[in-house]
């Protein structure tokens, strides 16, 4: 790589990092960036920067937002006594997009994983729990992937959530085992959601 | 002479990790060919046929192909994917933690089909049991003997003396059991209950019909544990995870809560 200007291999090498972006991907974008005229440069560089200064975990849900409470806690006409509970902000996307739930979310960040020892201390649990003792939850939807961690986690919730008398549910077996919320097409989720079980 | 480019395997899917946007690398076990590592492509995407069928706790029947570093799983069909296992935090804890002591106790490339027989055994007993925790002490003990582990029970390890019913020792270097005389020396005496010995014997000989029909108090059934983890992170040199794991769900008494409902 000794051929190549040092600041296009770093760049190279840093595209290279992000998900679904191979060596060659990452080459073409940077040689593209290179002939794109300054300010559209700037303003990619920009909006880099500010994700990471202008965005925090919301105090309630934990979802990424730019305000604190995030906008859908902040929501006065979603419904506060339903938390939909996901492994990650990006699932919530999906479930925003079926335009099927009214309710609020909670945002776990990980799962169970036993076998690489992540436990419920690593996950925003105790922040859920905490949520929802002050009786104004009536329902807990439990959104975790149809995984092996995701039901793991699901259970474990169930068994610290039970003795409180709050109805939990389980997302529906629209979706197949195995498989990643995130990239759920839009009728399955749907159907999903509106299919969710008693848990 | 070439191996061939396609092959088509039993296997149990041990562990598996994302990798790029939606394919995985999965671990898995099996019979001809010990454990070995395979790409699974697009197995994250829900309309993926592979799917389901790499995750943890399945037996599958698969279809690879020969890659350039990893194989490639073309093509899996699960045999048998535990439900029972899956229903229950405590019994899906338990089956993790016999596929963690695999993983974590095998290296790649090296067949050990009666080690193979004994995992896939492991996994449908704790389907069909409420006797969870013999069939994870049982599983521990043979998979010792399949590892070439088999601890020594019936005579002292350093005087080859028989040993009386009395309180006896355990040596994890020695890989046996000591008889008090001989324990004199050991920095760490580890004593060991004559009802102990003895299940551990009957155990490591008979079948595990035969051993799931042992009755043992708690007091028992927690030494039992106490020696034979011990003995294990010793071996490994390691914490498991998983184990771990089950510790946490006997402290908050998630053992078994409702098993058999839902
Ligand atoms: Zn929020
Ligand atoms: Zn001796």
């Amino acid at each position: 790589m000794a051929s190549i200007a040092e600041p296009i291999a770093r760049l190279i090498a840093e595209l290279n990092k992000l998900p679904g972006i191979g060596p060659k991907s990452a080459q073409r974008l940077t040689y593209y960036l290179l002939h794109t005229p300054d300010e559209e440069v700037k303003s990619l560089g920009d909006a880099i920067l500010f994700l990471k200064e202008k965005v925090e975990l919301c105090s309630v849900c934990f979802n990424i937002t730019d305000r604190n409470p995030c906008p859908i806690c902040q929501d006065k006409e979603r419904d506060h006594s339903k938390i939909c509970v996901v492994e990650k902000p990006s699932d919530i996307i999906p479930l925003e997009r079926t335009g099927k739930y009214e309710g609020v979310y909670h945002v776990l960040h990980g799962t169970i994983s036993p076998a690489q020892g992540i436990g419920p201390q690593e996950l925003k649990v105790k922040e859920l729990l905490y949520r929802l003792q002050d009786n104004s939850v009536a329902e807990v939807i439990l959104a975790t992937n149809p995984t092996i961690e995701g039901e793991a986690t699901a259970m474990y919730l169930r068994q610290m959530i039970r003795p409180m008398g709050i109805h939990i549910s389980r997302l529906a077996r629209g979706l197949p085992f195995g498989s990643d919320l995130e990239y759920a097409d839009d009728m399955t989720l749907a159907q999903a959601l509106e299919g969710r079980q008693e848990f | 002479m070439a191996a061939p480019h396609v092959y088509q395997t039993r296997a149990i899917v041990l562990r598996q990790s994302k990798i790029g946007e939606a394919d995985r690398i999965v671990t898995i076990y099996t019979p001809e060919l010990g454990k070995l590592k395979a790409i699974a492509k697009g197995a994250c995407r829900p309309g993926s046929k592979l799917g389901g069928n790499v995750e943890p706790l399945t037996y599958s029947s698969m279809m690879l192909a020969k890659g350039r570093n990893l194989d490639i799983i073309t093509q899996s069909q699960t045999i048998d994917a535990f439900l029972a296992l899956r229903k229950d935090l405590w019994h899906m804890a338990c089956g993790l933690y016999t596929l963690e002591l695999v993983d974590s106790s095998t290296l790649e490339n090296s067949e050990n089909s009666p080690l193979f027989d004994l995992l896939l055994n492991a996994l449908r007993w704790l389907c069909q049991s409420e006797n969870d925790k013999t069939v994870v002490r049982y599983f521990e003990l043979h998979l010792l003997h399949h590892l070439g582990y088999r601890p020594q029970l019936r005579r002292c390890v350093n005087c080859n003396s028989s040993l009386n019913p009395v309180i006896n020792f355990f040596s994890y270097g020695q890989g046996g059991i000591l008889c008090p005389h001989c324990n004199q020396k050991e920095p760490v005496p580890r004593p060991l209950s004559v009802d102990a010995l003895k299940v551990l014997r009957l155990w490591q000989g008979c079948d595990y019909a035969t051993a799931s029909r042992v009755k043992m108090s708690s007091k028992l059934s927690s030494e039992l544990k106490q020696v034979m983890q011990g003995y294990m992170r010793y071996l490994f040199q390691r914490e498991l995870k998983s184990m771990a794991w089950l510790e946490e769900l006997e402290k908050k008494s998630l053992v078994d809560n409702n098993y058999g409902t839902n």
